[in-house]
């Protein structure tokens, strides 16, 4: 056994660890983060933890479905990408819409009364559960896959060949498609917070509501602008992340919860911290329930090759890991690590 | 002698239904800089507040250049021409300073590099600080960002609420000579302070305020020689 063979040891150790961990975190991670902006901007400008955000991804990904099964039966297509790209504008527009209607009959309410913010986290709650309603009323409570398109990018096969190596590294066209949008995406809007003047001036009412206020800046244009980028992120993480699994109401329920940890491990209220949280839980969750055995028999010494599956917990308690690292980060640090309260 | 250009005249209100003002007149015209002082609770800020309308007046009348403003909210007399510069919490902390000047000038949808220019002629130190976070800077730092805000609307007269609360005497002195330098450019400055001999010192008008009562109104100058005065409240 020379150098060159240990290296190769470790070359294969770490395509699996790519193909496992590595390229399925950087995508639900971006995924996450694209869903915890969305949070983090409502906690910053209308200043309350929103629980009806992951509805409003189901919402957006449904509407953005029913189009893309329109658009599939038209026979239009967009190649080796997935159709449900077209469909997106619709399902951002109508997302819009539905959320610019929840304010105007719910939250605008509590808006003039000055309620504290505990009472519009409980009215968003509703919202919530009627979102969640209306979208198992019109889509159904079951699984649903609109993916079409090339399915990969690299498969296992081409990258064997390629390489030569025993193992394969697969990169699937959701999954580049998913992290090629959210680097789009998050530069467009942290183009737009730092040097467009409607941006700035959300800004500015996230950071001294009253002195924006004394500026002239009117509140409800930057709520509804708002909602509308709201609609627009809430949307396009639903549909990337319904691409790249598939499209469950209940499951995107779910993802309230790794949204949140993601929004407060970074610091509510803080775009930048809402990535840097959505890729952290990915990990976490990615990491701590990965079985290590494959990845371990190839980087250590035989004679420590592991007899489990070095797996630290099952699959089925991946939301723990999120719970986890929420009550961790508000023992020790609850502003987050980018310092929220504020964009 | 004519009406003065900005004046909150026979004020008498409150925030709840108790006044806390009772007949107080408060006024300042084109170039002077007028001071309100008094003890701990005379009513200095509310004073200040009521001709800014954020408290609602029972009996009285705000003037701005002849014209009636008591029907205006806070926000609609700024778009008239006054600009207020609160006592805490008066930048954006998280933004540039640049961009505190940006946001000062929101209602306007001209050129406002001319005015951000003479900002910077104002406030040296705030051009060599414009992209530095307004949080970031010293206490006096923040003060000058918190005046050039205001004075990006170009207000007919600016209004501040103890400019000098919580820095040193010498950032103190620094900025009562900034004050004066924005006074000289025309704009009425009508000011509550806390340091009552340095501010009278630099006041064209003083208004001393006793439990929300115009108690003594003179120069500044007659007011710093009036024994009454030294004696009830600048301590001998």
């Amino acid at each position: 056994m020379g150098d060159a063979a240990s290296d190769i040891q470790l070359l294969n150790a770490f395509i699996v660890f790519m193909n496992f961990v590595g390229i399925p975190a950087i995508t639900y991670g971006s995924q996450l983060a694209l869903g915890a902006l969305g949070l983090t901007l409502v906690y910053g400008i209308l200043r309350f933890s929103n629980f009806a955000h992951g509805d409003t991804m189901a919402f957006g990904t449904m509407i953005t479905i029913l189009i893309t099964w329109g658009f599939q039966s038209m026979g239009l297509s967009l190649g080796p990408l997935p159709t449900a790209l077209l469909a997106l504008p619709f399902g951002i527009a109508a997302t819009a819409i539905w959320l610019l209607l929840t304010d105007r009959v719910v939250y605008r309410f509590y808006r003039r009364q000055r309620a504290v913010p505990v009472i519009y986290l409980i009215a968003s709650a509703g919202v919530m559960f009627v979102t969640n309603g209306v979208v198992r009323f019109i889509i159904g409570p079951a699984d649903q896959r609109f993916t079409d398109g090339e399915r990969f990018v690299v498969s296992v096969r081409e990258f064997k060949a390629m390489t030569g190596l025993p193992e394969g590294l697969a990169i699937k066209t959701t999954q580049a498609l998913t992290v090629v949008t959210a680097v789009v995406v998050v530069a467009l809007l942290f183009w737009f917070l730092n040097r467009t003047r409607t941006g700035k001036s959300m800004r500015a009412f996230s950071d001294n509501e009253d002195l924006a206020l004394l500026s002239g800046i009117d509140p409800e244009r930057v709520v509804m602008v708002t909602w509308l980028i709201v609609a627009a992120l809430a949307t396009i993480a639903g549909t990337l992340y319904g691409l790249d699994k598939t499209f469950k109401p209940f499951v995107y329920f779910q993802l309230l919860l790794p949204m949140f940890a993601a929004a407060v491990i970074g610091g509510l209220g803080s775009p930048l911290g809402a990535i840097a949280g959505g890729y952290i839980i990915a990990f976490a969750e990615v990491i701590i329930t990965y079985a290590w055995k494959k990845v371990l028999t190839y980087a250590l010494p035989e004679s420590w090759e592991p007899s489990g599956l070095v797996q630290l917990l099952s699959t089925d308690y991946k939301l723990a890991v999120s719970f986890a690292l929420l009550v961790v980060v508000l023992l020790i640090k609850p502003t987050g690590l980018f310092k929220g309260q504020s964009l | 002698m004519s009406a003065p250009f900005l004046i909150g005249e026979n004020m008498t209100g409150g925030y709840g239904a108790a006044d806390i003002l009772h007949d107080c007149t408060i006024a300042v015209d084109r170039g002077e800089i007028a001071v309100i002082v008094g003890p701990n609770g005379a009513g200095k800020s509310t004073a200040m507040k009521a001709v800014f309308g954020m408290l609602n007046l029972r009996k009285g009348a705000v003037r701005l250049d002849g014209e009636d403003i008591g029907h205006l909210t806070p926000q609609q007399r700024v778009v008239a021409g006054m600009g207020f510069v609160p006592q805490t919490a008066n930048v954006f902390t998280l933004m540039t300073v640049q961009e505190n000047l940006e946001m000062g000038a929101f209602i306007r949808t001209d050129d406002i590099s001319t005015t951000m220019e003479e900002v910077f002629e104002l406030f040296p130190i705030l051009r060599e600080k414009r992209r530095q976070a307004a949080g970031e800077l010293s206490g006096g730092q923040r003060q000058q960002v918190a005046v050039g805000r205001a004075l990006m609307t170009k207000p007919k007269a600016l209004m501040l609420d103890e400019p000098t609360a919580g820095v040193s005497p010498i950032v103190m002195d620094e900025l009562f000579d900034r004050i004066i330098d924005v006074a000289k450019t025309g704009i009425p400055i009508l000011m509550v302070e806390q340091n009552a001999r340095q501010a009278l010192a630099i006041a064209d008008r003083g208004y001393v305020l006793v439990q929300g009562a115009n108690a003594h109104t003179d120069t500044g100058e007659a007011l710093l020689a009036d024994p009454e005065v030294r004696r009830s409240f600048l301590g001998g």
